[in-house]
């Protein structure tokens, strides 16, 4: 049980109808974490009826198999719900994480926040 | 509780707590930037530690904090070798499904030993399956990963 205060893990803003997350932590690492994020995410398919998400990487230095598994959890909800979602701003080291993987053919990753909100259309 | 030995391996055990794991990256962390490890190197072993110090606390130890986790970490000129042990009954490495199947690809779980293998020099788990040696050679050695 964790007894770490529950603080928000996201930063949701609003691009026309796409919903933009930033992360505020560095390491998407810590297991505690990872399901908060996990419930932040899901809760914009399941409570606010998101259809177009944003996932911009740019503060996120480190990520474990657990985060990628809420992220798969994440697009599957999304493709669920005839939304769309799509991941920017990975930094090369995370990229590399993704390839191993195999997810970067899974998911679909776009170079910057501008080429991923294009890609929407 | 955690204790580094001054001299011979680095040696530290930890409650079955998820909340230690990233304590003991950020020791072992500094162990290697002292020793100066390169960041890409770094970057491997904290992410190869954090799936393995996972998996010994969530499936090992079942999160059962009466029971420990142990880890050594030796220095050497060309690589680090760490040691993780749990008290749980072990696993079979070889019924871990591949997670890179076209089946297995949309599964959440189960991408941890595979980013521990790829970052890592050497993985092995010895049998039951509760004692994980692991290793990595320097990038800035004649080491190739």
């Amino acid at each position: 049980m964790s007894t770490q205060p529950r603080r928000r893990r996201l930063e949701v803003e609003d691009i026309g109808d796409v919903a933009v997350v930033n992360f505020t932590d560095k390491k998407i690492l810590d297991e505690q974490n990872i399901q908060v994020i996990g419930e932040q995410l899901f809760s914009l398919v399941d409570e606010l009826g998101r259809k177009k998400i944003l996932l911009n990487f740019r503060n996120v230095e480190y990520l474990s198999s657990a985060a990628l598994g809420k992220f798969i959890t994440l697009n599957k909800k999304v493709n669920g719900s005839a939304g769309k979602l799509i991941l920017c701003n990975i930094d090369p080291q995370i990229y590399e994480v993704f390839e191993i993987t195999k997810l970067n053919k899974l998911f679909n990753i776009q170079k910057d926040e501008q080429t991923a909100l294009q890609s929407f259309d | 509780m955690r204790n580094w030995r001054k001299d011979g391996p680095f040696e530290l055990t930890i409650a079955s707590d998820l909340e230690q794991v990233p304590h003991v990256q950020d020791e072992i962390t500094l162990q290697l930037q002292s020793h100066h490890f390169e960041d890409r190197d770094i970057f491997g072993i904290r992410l190869a530690l954090e799936e393995a110090l996972v998996n010994a606390i969530k499936h090992g130890n079942r999160e059962d904090r009466a029971k420990k986790v142990h880890i050594q970490l030796r220095m050497h000129q060309d690589r680090v070798d760490i040691l993780i042990c749990d008290e749980g009954p072990g696993f079979n490495p070889q019924q871990v499904a591949d997670p890179l199947a076209a089946e297995n690809l949309e599964r959440p779980c189960g991408r941890g030993l595979l980013l521990m293998r790829h970052y890592m020099s050497e993985v092995t788990y010895h049998p039951p399956g509760n004692r994980l040696t692991m290793s990595k050679v320097r990038a800035n050695s004649n080491g190739t990963k």
